[in-house]
């Protein structure tokens, strides 16, 4: 009789459609198309999948031998997993990003997904029928705002609290009772409303439903390339970042995933089914929708425009006044769908970042799935209320800097570095085939080993010295002419010190602008304070898990 | 739409689609190993 593990897939298919469920997420229909206008339309395809080719396949091969050479022992969390690799006992508090960066992203990534989950509810009531431009954006800032939108009061605090007893009772159910049946449902429903919504706004014919021009002038305007961009850095960091958001990369949830996995079971073809399946959602659909339906409208100077403010702002507050357009029932479904979609997107991806926080509290302190789950969720509601309601003052954009970017960034780089070669790329790679039911170039084990972590390294240094205005050309030529180095306002010193919000305050003379700029001020740093808190409690933990497991002599049986 | 638009788009679709397509497929296709796997429906 075999012995039953107490968690794990219950299908291949489920497993890959959770991988991809995870990695798909909301920047895929928000993100990519708003990048891939401003950087050089049709062009960034090529900095972009080659990023893909070096940096994204290369770290998911690694995150997915990591996790199943982590869980072979019973690790599934990757403070133990990364403690496995090498022999120094520092490695494991590496790890601590892998679980670190799920609760702060999981923080405010619920309050975007209980938007989707309230303009669904919207679009079902017709709240959005017969607004103007304005009247949608007003709605949309009054509930980001926690005024009153409709009858409800607080209502984004009540959508964010529904979203993530979702999330928390999914998580309860385990793998294959609740994750990965979600998967199943929910990949391939946004694949559904993905095309449907691709093909209505691709379809979309001036002088009809509205539309000032053709939905087509909207692809051509994306895919038109613009070949001189592709020799500006700028271009190609905006390339390799997007890869690194829509992979999930760098965050633990891969490796916890890929822990369940049992070491005979391939990880390669399940690996490369569930990436190329992200980027299929990304540039055949993602691209798709957003800007071509607003170019058809707004032509592409509005969409420039719109751009500037980004896919959120395009998503929430465009999106929704243009489905008006196409009549009552149309604009319903397509609400439904759009706003069904990106919640679908979210989901799976929110529920990945539940399963490492919740692997490491069962595996380290023997607690049930349950009480995991519903730690997981108080942790989350801690740290997510200051984002509901301090949302205009920052601490949104604040959270989504350090553990949404600077942490995955870092955690990527360094577990690099450690499985190419402290752990070693020829070991890496004999974990990553074994078992293999799809025979990988061999040329990836030398990627792993030379390419990715040298362009990991420059992606990390570049997110620290990032130039003013994201002006790389630029800020060279001063360095070589002897005039330094000016840092962007969103370079790691200046973020950390608030540099940006601080030189605004000392420009203003107005009143309001200055209370308004000390308040944000205040909250922004009590937002760091906080994350610091939650990175030291983290490490307590882990500190506490690895004695504990010194005393129990859980380390001898693994190295 | 320009036919550098057109060829980029075309290219770029058809690739991810294909390769995405092929890989599902041997997902979908690969026949389970005899001894037991990580998958608990089959244990």
């Amino acid at each position: 009789m075999i012995k039953k593990q107490s968690e794990g897939w219950g299908t291949r298919v489920g497993l890959v459609l959770a991988m991809a469920g995870n990695a798909v997420g909301l920047g895929n229909f928000l993100r990519f198309p708003v990048q891939a206008i401003q950087n050089g339309g049709g062009a960034f395809i090529i900095p972009y999948l080659v990023c893909f080719l070096l940096m994204g396949l290369p770290l998911l091969m690694i995150e997915w031998t990591i996790g199943r050479y982590g869980g072979e022992k019973g690790n599934h969390s990757a403070p133990f997993m990364m403690d496995r690799m090498g022999k120094k006992r520092i490695w494991k508090y590496i790890g601590v990003f892998g679980i670190f960066s799920n609760i702060g992203i999981a923080a405010y990534y619920c309050f975007i997904e209980s938007w989707t989950l309230a303009y669904i509810f919207h679009s079902v009531i017709g709240s959005f029928t017969g607004m103007t431009q304005t009247e949608v954006v007003a709605m949309f800032n009054s509930f980001v705002s926690l005024g009153e939108t409709t009858l409800i009061p607080l209502e984004a605090l009540l959508f964010f609290l529904i979203c993530l007893t979702i999330n928390v009772y999914i998580l309860s159910k385990g793998l294959s009772g609740g994750v990965e049946k979600v998967a199943k449902i929910a990949v391939p429903l946004l694949i559904l409303f993905g095309l449907f919504l691709a093909i209505k706004s691709v379809t979309l014919k001036a002088g009809s439903e509205g539309a000032n021009f053709d939905g087509i002038l909207g692809l051509n305007f994306l895919w038109t390339p613009t070949f001189d961009t592709i020799s500006n850095p700028k271009v190609w960091l905006n390339a390799a970042g997007q890869v690194f958001f829509t992979l999930s990369v760098g965050m633990g949830s891969i490796q916890c995933y890929a822990s369940y996995v049992k070491k005979k079971d391939d990880i390669a073809l399940n690996s490369m089914s569930a990436g190329w399946m992200n980027e299929f959602v990304e540039v055949v659909i993602g691209a798709a929708i957003i800007i071509p339906l607003a170019v058809g409208y707004f032509g592409i100077d509005g969409v420039q425009q719109l751009a500037e403010l980004g896919g959120l702002s395009i998503g929430f507050k465009t999106l929704p006044f243009l489905f008006n357009q196409w009549g009552s029932f149309l604009a319903t479904i397509s609400g439904i769908f759009w706003f069904g979609l990106l919640f679908f997107a979210g989901i799976t991806s929110s529920l990945a970042m539940g399963m490492p926080v919740m692997s490491f509290l069962k595996d380290e302190f023997n607690w049930s799935r349950k009480k995991s789950a519903w730690t997981f969720g108080a942790i989350i509601l801690v740290l997510g209320l200051p984002t509901v309601f301090f949302y205009n003052f920052g601490v949104f954009d604040e959270y989504d800097y350090w553990t949404g970017t600077f942490s995955l960034f870092l955690f990527a780089m360094l577990e690099t570095i450690l499985f190419a070669w402290v752990f070693k790329a020829e070991n890496g790679w004999k974990e990553y085939t074994h078992g293999a039911d799809f025979k990988i170039p061999k040329v990836y084990k030398y990627i792993i080993k030379y390419i990715t972590p040298v362009l990991l390294i420059i992606v990390f240094v570049a997110s620290t010295i990032k130039p003013i205005n994201n002006d790389w050309k630029g800020e060279f030529n001063n360095l070589i002419n002897g005039n330094g180095w000016s840092l962007d306002n969103t370079s790691v010193i200046k973020q950390a010190l608030n540099i940006g919000l601080r030189e605004q305050l000392e420009n203003t003379t107005d009143p309001v602008l200055r209370e308004e700029l000390e308040q944000k001020i205040l909250y922004t740093d009590g937002a760091k304070i906080l994350l610091l808190l939650t990175f030291i409690g983290v490490v307590y933990l882990v500190r506490i898990a690895s004695n504990k497991r010194k005393r129990e002599g859980r380390y001898k049986n693994e190295h | 739409m320009n036919t550098d638009a057109l060829i980029l788009m075309l290219s770029s679709i058809s690739i991810i689609t294909c390769i995405t397509g092929y890989f599902f497929y041997k997902v979908l296709t690969t026949k389970k190993k005899s001894e037991p796997d990580s998958y608990s429906e089959n244990d």
